[in-house]
């Protein structure tokens, strides 16, 4: 197995998840096959060929851009009707900043 | 008459003959629903009111004698991956479970402003990641053809419904197969069109270069039909392509004689004959139909499932970060500062399978993996896309199982999530290339319970018309019940 205990925990750490320890142990094998299968891709020689973020299509070019111009967005009671802690017209958060 | 299994002409035509209004129509299916839906559980929130309230103006145009749009009174279900205004929309996620979008997505906008009522939405696997609609933060959705089974995933719970007569016609999306698969494994057609061929804007984001917004019916007209109504450029949506949309439903009467239908070897390798003996009969029928059926070779077919798994991972990690509990959704309370209550939030309003895809996403993405990983996978995207556009250069659509397998049982397959992935290994090449494709049903398995069987036919980007009207041909010649 390529992949340890550890290695979960440091991604789980970067993702912002927590898992509890039975979580660690059950997704380490099932990630660790993933892993295995995805090496696959390391039997084509790919030197010479571009990688492909986007969808390319033979077709007119699809315009990208728009004007900049100002429109109507959502009211600041729409954009925080779905918030869990709303207030003062703001989306509260737990402390951010340690006290002295 | 039986109001909840017509086809959308057979709406149409009840409509302006007066055999029925749109409120009969919408309180039959809604009837049905109350009666059915308790042991299929297609949907996870009903909107009838806003679905009379569509009907209602339907018949009073109907009354006025004013023109009638073209999915006028049509009762159709909504994944519950796309936005409605004002309608709860969960993504089949708790860490969604009380979200109200403020919006409504496109396909949604562009369905009911064409005359269709929005019935619900309907269950799925949890932000659309999975292949049995098992992975829903609520509950399972059973097949209607046997409850015992899967409906497919994941926009299972949109396929259910049109199975069921529980809606005339369903949206659903599509990233690596999860509208052409369920469509196979219950029985009723499904469409992904062509990469930006539909608006995105307010389909909730899973992996933004391969997620598409697409279509059930139960024949292919109905899916001409719904295609043509949602499909075309939007300004809201950078990905939407700026192509003209032809009349899908002419289109579908043209001759198919001398079309040339390339069969890949590579989908057939290791193929069981409980679904290969269907299709090769359905490519029988192609072949009466006078279409040229040939083999042709798609060389990469093999890394699809590893090149598929490591690009829409990563985009699902990036896109699912903004779930973090501060704007919208579920937040874990109790927290003592705001990077634990992102972690206590996400692991409590996250499923199993979510935050595998997730922790997967990032590993791709992370320091000293990223060229080994992700940069890879989009070189070997852009392979597996040279083989497509190879191929179309020498024949017109390809034809090939949908599903390696028939509905499987509820709970058989979900601890062992790789045998899972490697079962979408027919439906995320064309995912990858940007191609349409279209599952059709091709008859049942042999041995009982005899399971729906699906066939894809893909096509070159943007020749959607073609493909739809291969499928129809298909369908008329008794295609959907070879035996």
């Amino acid at each position: 197995m390529a992949l340890s205990e550890k290695d979960v925990r440091y991604v789980a750490a970067l993702a912002h998840l927590e898992l509890t320890e039975e979580e660690v142990k059950k997704f380490l094998p099932q990630l660790d096959a993933v892993l295995e299968h995805m090496q696959k891709l390391n039997q084509l020689d790919t030197s010479q060929v571009e990688p492909m973020a986007q969808v390319i299509y033979p077709a007119a070019g699809t315009p990208t851009l728009r004007p900049d111009e100002p429109r109507q967005t959502l009211s600041q009671q729409e954009s925080l009707a779905n918030a869990p802690e709303p207030g003062a017209g703001c989306f509260k958060v737990p402390r951010v900043i340690e006290r002295e | 008459m039986d109001l909840t299994t017509l086809s959308i002409d057979a709406i149409h035509a009840g409509l302006l003959a007066r055999q029925f209004s749109a409120e009969e129509l919408v309180r039959a299916t809604l009837e049905r629903i109350e009666r059915e839906n308790k042991a299929i559980r297609a949907y996870l929130t009903l909107s009838p009111e806003r679905a009379l309230a569509q009907a209602l103006e339907i018949d009073r145009k109907v009354r006025a004698q004013e023109p009638l749009p073209p999915l006028a009174g049509v009762p159709v279900a909504v994944k519950d991956v796309l936005s409605t205004k004002g309608v709860r929309t969960t993504c089949a996620s708790r860490i969604l479970e009380r979200y109200i979008p403020p919006y409504d997505a496109t396909a949604v906008e562009r369905l009911e402003a064409a005359g269709a009522s929005i019935l619900g939405k309907t269950n799925c696997d949890e932000f659309a990641m999975g292949s049995s609609t098992e992975n829903s933060g609520f509950f399972p959705t059973h097949n209607p053809r046997d409850l015992t089974r899967v409906p497919g995933g994941s926009s299972g719970g949109s396929a259910a419904a049109v199975a069921a007569n529980l809606a005339a016609a369903a949206l659903g999306s599509d990233t690596g197969g999860s509208i052409r698969q369920p469509a196979a494994l219950t029985g009723v057609v499904g469409m992904m069109g062509t990469y930006g061929r539909v608006s995105r804007y307010g389909l909730v984001a899973f992996a933004s270069s391969l997620d598409h917004v697409g279509p059930f019916g139960r024949t292919v007209s109905d899916v001409a039909r719904v295609l043509g109504v949602i499909a075309g450029r939007d300004a809201r949506d950078s990905t939407s392509a700026d192509v003209p949309v032809p009349d899908y439903w002419v289109a579908l009467e043209a001759d198919v004689r001398g079309l040339k239908v390339g069969v890949p070897d590579e989908y057939f390798n290791g193929l069981s004959p409980e679904i290969g003996d269907n299709i090769q009969k359905g490519l029988d029928l192609m072949a009466r139909l006078g279409m040229k059926v040939e083999p042709i070779r798609m060389l990469h077919t093999d890394y699809a499932i590893a090149c598929y798994y490591i690009i829409c991972t990563a985009e699902a990690s990036s896109n699912l970060a903004r779930y973090d509990g501060v704007r919208y959704g579920f937040r874990e309370s109790g927290a003592d500062d705001l990077r634990e209550m992102y972690k206590k939030t996400r692991d409590h309003g996250f499923g199993a399978e979510v935050k595998r895809r997730i922790m997967l996403g990032t590993y791709v993405l992370s320091s000293g993996y990223y060229d080994a990983y992700y940069r890879k996978a989009q070189k070997v995207r852009a392979l597996i896309t040279r083989d497509f556009l190879e191929a179309f250069d020498k024949v017109d659509i390809l034809v090939t199982p949908t599903s390696p397998v028939p509905a499987f049982k509820l709970g058989e397959r979900m601890d062992d999530p790789l045998q899972m992935y490697l079962a979408d290994i027919y439906t995320v090449t064309a995912s990858l290339a940007g191609v349409p494709g279209i599952s059709v049903p091709c008859g049942v398995t042999r041995s009982s319970p005899h399971l729906p069987v699906g066939m894809q036919i893909l096509a070159k980007h943007f020749d959607e018309a073609r493909l739809l009207r291969v499928a129809h041909a298909f369908e008329r010649a008794g295609g959907f019940e070879v035996a």
